[in-house]
């Protein structure tokens, strides 16, 4: 035990002789700036190198291990797709009604003859004899379809006519013709709006203009349906967030009458809050083009707005002009621009000869003949009064807008729960008084949420008789399955 | 694959860096000019920022005449294009009253029936009478007639499939289609070089989106495997299900997709696949059911199938194939259905009477002689454009083949001359084919005839050596090589 003390106390001195050796060595005694260098220097620079050494070590990373060819085949066996559509629910056997003769003003279903009120027939160019002259011209000299797109010999002088006559027709320096309706608005739209860009939409706009916001991957607003103050408060804090933004394209989207509530759209006052905070404005026309106005040249008309204020309108054809396809018009930049960067226009092949010839009829004839606008227009009164005092429906729709928007008084509190009671009466209206009016279904994939609502397309070739038949079995049908609920 | 050869790359590399250089040293100008001028519209962004439209108005004006060509007749084997003139260099083209007659090689008119057909067209004004030209309304509304009914039995039984829904367009039955059916949590895998609308449909669904080498099985198989093995990106969680899709012959190659390959690497993997036949149904396969029927495919291992019948069938529209509950699923939610109008009667027939004509119900053997010819037509007119040293891309038996240009002055200078000589041939550049790569498109119809095709083949080979596109060897011709072997004898 002694030797093993007397041992560790001899190591300790020696080591403690050391140390003073080395503190009073010379070095350690100089005198640098008048600073005493004391020998404690030396562990300080010690610590010193140390800790640069452990701060430049790299931290330790487990290393990666790719998955071995066994492993990922073991996890495709396992791997479970979802099926590729999910089970048939009963509200998906649904089938429409077939019709058997042209969606005029009176067809056939099952063999019994109704009034029509489910196609957006509105001036009652269905079955007209100038446009079926023309149509049968066009086949015969030009066969059926255009086999190309427009840019590889798809492009027939009918179409060129067309687009003229509309540009007349509308005043504007040109127009472009599309194939679908529907695809018209989802191809405009990304063709002017980028990444980064603002666009400000109504939450009511029907699905292709929604697929063509998302596709245009911009930042998009949504501002409550028809509301001038919201509409307002957001382009506010639009403009307010983003000052500098001189290269940033600002656009907004509205629908002229939208198919989703029948209400028309305010164009003075967007007008004047576009002009103010500087944006551009889109118009969807499909429902009132060859509808309001004196004659028929659309919303632009009606609110009496030059119609080189609003940047671009677009319209489906299959409405009014009972047609099909759709068209686009505006100033020749706008126009020109889209003809190579449409991807609806460019990738796709061009408008049937047939139907750009019934259009361009249609134009024809609805500019010579303008009392079909003011018959439409008594004929929308009318359907709005008898059915302004239906017990448990109410009217949602514009008093001037020719699609009449029914919805339930009450609602069920769910969109699902409303159309099952709005199929009930539509059924009953149907079997009952021949009456044929639709729901308004929506998709999966819509984001709109409007309330549902019944739907009816009212049309210049509706004679009196069918307009009083109609609201009258509405107030008789619509209490009976109410109560039956 | 295409194999571009050197010093055309260099050269056409060359030729787009000058036009670049010359269309920068315009914009610059042309900005300095504006700087003096007011614009009306001050605060608001230009609608086409500068650099967007660069190309539009330096490159593509330069050519404007070659695309965009008015006809005024139908699209048959000749029509007439009605000739342009420009008054300030080719900026604007007005039209002219003059035509002239040519050759078509361009539309999409592979069994003949782009004009007025024998069979097709009496019925087609009978239904235009009795439905009118639309039915101004959605299918879910009051647009469903008994055409529709007919013409959608009639497509799924051509097609090989137990139901089918049709659309009013073949673009937007891509785009309405696949968000439909897949959302986020979903992966699609596409073909390098799919059309446009498959594109715009895969990203309006919002699934994850990848690209394998184009028709590639091996590739398409180590992707899947990745992907599955790696789950969805960030959360590693596995994939709600997979997507393969690929096209039954590609418009800008004509090659036709190694389809037995791709099922049966889906099947393993338990992917679903959608094929589009756009340009393969009606002009492939012995009875013309398309790309399955040539290659040997059950149609029942396809899980959707999709086609057009702008191309085929001389009308319009687009149509989707599949199980009865696939089907009835698709009209209860697709977009296209619910709020698009309905395809318009008289086109419904028009398909309908030519779907009887190709199965032969109209009484009469047209359908299968237009078959057997146009087969004919595509190999021989192949064969003869390989021999005289055209880089001609494409398999046997596809009606388009694409022959290369590679120089952007080619383009012009090819389509131009061969206008002249009263045969009108569609060349596509950029954005369509990568920059590099521009060719001129050739779409064989059965509606040609053996004359017809002799005299194409004449008027391409001397433009070809006026140009400069015979980047191969010719083949020596069968007789000299005749006199040669008799003369070592």
């Amino acid at each position: 035990m002694d030797t093993l003390v007397t041992a560790f106390e001899n190591t300790v001195r020696t080591a403690s002789d050391w140390v003073t050796l080395a503190f009073d060595a010379p070095s350690a005694r100089a005198v640098v700036f008048g600073v005493h260098i004391g020998g404690h220097l030396f562990v300080e620079g010690l610590l010193f190198v140390v800790i640069i050494f452990l701060l430049s070590q790299k931290s330790y990373k487990p290393p990666k291990r790719p998955l071995s060819k066994k492993e990922i085949d073991e996890l495709c066996d396992e791997w479970v797709p979802e099926p590729l559509i999910p089970p048939i629910t009963e509200e998906m056997k649904y089938e429409p009604p077939v019709l058997q003769s042209a969606a005029g003003p009176h067809t056939i279903i099952n063999g019994k003859e109704v009034i029509n009120f489910a196609s957006a027939n509105y001036l009652g160019f269905i079955g007209h004899e100038k446009i079926l002259e023309s149509c049968t011209k066009a086949v015969e000299k030009y066969g059926v379809g255009s086999c190309g797109p427009r840019g590889f010999y798809g492009t027939i002088d009918v179409h060129l006519d067309c687009e003229a006559r509309i540009a007349k027709f509308l005043g504007t320096s040109d127009s472009i013709l599309y194939a679908y309706g529907l695809s018209t608005m989802f191809s405009i739209i990304p063709a002017f709006s980028k990444k980064g860009d603002i666009i400000v939409a109504d939450e009511g706009v029907h699905w292709g203009i929604q697929n063509g916001l998302q596709l245009s991957r911009s930042t998009i607003v949504y501002y409550k349906h028809n509301d001038m103050e919201s509409l307002q408060s957001i382009l506010e804090k639009v403009t307010r967030k983003n000052e500098r933004a001189k290269k940033l394209r600002r656009y907004i989207v509205a629908e002229a009458v939208y198919q989703n509530s029948g209400q028309i759209a305010p164009l003075d006052e967007i007008v004047r809050l576009k002009e103010k905070y500087r944006f551009r404005l889109i118009l969807d026309e499909s429902n009132s083009f060859g509808v309001l106005g004196s004659s028929g040249r659309g919303l632009t008309e009606h609110c009496r707005i030059p119609i080189e204020k609003v940047d671009i309108v677009t319209a489906a054809m299959g409405n009014a002009l009972a047609a099909e396809g759709g068209f686009c018009t505006g100033s020749a930049r706008v126009i020109d621009h889209q003809r190579l960067s449409s991807s609806g226009y460019v990738f796709s092949a061009s408008l049937p000869p047939y139907l750009a010839s019934a259009a361009l009829t249609a134009v024809d004839v609805l500019e010579e003949n303008l009392d079909l606008i003011t018959k439409l227009k008594k004929n929308v009164a009318t359907l709005h009064k008898g059915l302004s005092d239906v017990h448990g429906l109410e009217i949602v729709s514009d008093p001037q807008s020719p699609i009449v928007f029914l919805r339930l008084r009450n609602s069920t509190g769910s969109i699902k729960g409303d159309l099952l009671v709005l199929e009930d009466i539509a059924d009953h209206v149907l079997k009952e008084d021949s009456i044929f009016c639709v729901t308004s279904k929506r998709s999966t994939i819509d984001k709109c949420n409007l309330a549902a609502g019944i739907r009816l397309f009212v049309s210049a070739a509706h004679t009196e008789s069918d307009l009083v038949k109609a609201y009258e079995s509405f107030k008789r049908a619509t209490p009976l399955v109410l109560e039956g609920q | 694959m295409i194999k571009i050869p050197y010093l055309a790359a260099l050269t056409t590399l060359f030729s787009y860096g000058l036009l670049f250089v010359f269309g920068q040293l315009r914009d610059f100008f042309r900005k300095i000019f504006d700087c003096w001028s007011h614009s009306k519209l001050q605060g608001y962004a230009p609608i086409c920022l500068g650099l967007e439209d660069f190309y539009i108005r330096r490159l593509y004006l330069r050519i404007q005449d070659c695309f965009n060509r008015p006809i005024s007749s139908p699209p048959d084997a000749w029509f007439d294009v009605v000739e342009r003139v420009s008054n300030d260099n080719n900026k604007t083209l007005k039209r002219t009253t003059k035509v002239s007659r040519c050759l078509n090689l361009g539309s999409y008119n592979y069994l003949g029936f782009a004009a007025a057909d024998e069979y097709c067209t009496p019925r087609v004004i009978e239904s235009l009478k009795r439905f009118s030209p639309s039915t101004c309304s959605t299918r879910v509304d009051g647009g469903t007639t008994t055409l529709h009914t007919e013409l959608e039995e009639s497509v799924a039984n051509f097609v090989g499939k137990p139901a089918a829904v049709v659309f009013g367009m073949g673009y937007v039955t891509n785009s309405a289609i696949l968000p439909v059916l897949i959302g986020k949590g979903g992966l699609i895998i596409s073909d390098s070089l799919n059309h446009n609308s498959i594109v715009n449909g895969a990203r309006g669904s919002g699934a994850t989106v990848r690209v394998f080498q184009h028709n590639t099985p091996y590739h398409l198989e180590k992707v899947l495997r990745e992907q599955i093995a790696e789950g969805q990106p960030r959360t590693q969680r596995p994939w709600k299900k997979i997507i393969v899709v690929v096209e039954g012959i590609y418009s800008m190659e004509g090659e036709l997709c190694k389809l037995p390959e791709i099922v049966a690497i889906c099947k393993k993997s338990k992917a679903y696949v959608y094929l589009d036949e756009a340009h393969s149904v009606g002009a492939v396969g012995k009875t013309g059911r398309g790309v399955c029927e040539l290659l040997g495919v059950d149609t029942a291992d396809v899980d959707i199938m999709m086609g057009t019948f702008t191309k085929s069938f001389g009308s319009c529209g687009g149509y989707i194939a599949g199980s009865k509950e696939l089907i009835k699923y698709l009209k209860y939610t697709c977009p296209a259905h619910v709020y698009a109008t309905s395809i318009s009667p008289p086109a419904a027939q028009q398909i309908i009477s030519s779907i009887k004509v190709i199965l032969g119900e109209d009484g009469s053997s047209r359908g299968a002689q237009k078959l057997a010819r146009i087969r004919e037509n595509c190999n021989f007119f192949r064969s003869e454009l390989q021999k005289m040293g055209f880089e001609v891309l494409g398999d046997n038996d596809s009606p388009v083949m694409p022959i290369m240009l590679y120089n952007p002055s080619k383009i012009p200078a090819f389509s131009r001359e061969c206008l002249k000589r009263n045969v009108a041939v569609v060349t596509v550049a950029f954005p369509a084919t990568p920059l590099l790569l521009a060719r001129a498109r050739i779409c064989i119809s059965a509606a040609h005839t053996k004359e017809d095709l002799i005299k194409a083949l004449e008027v391409i080979s001397r433009v070809g050596d006026l140009v400069g596109i015979k980047y191969f060897p010719a083949e020596p011709k069968k007789q000299q090589l005749e006199e040669s072997r008799v003369k070592f004898e």
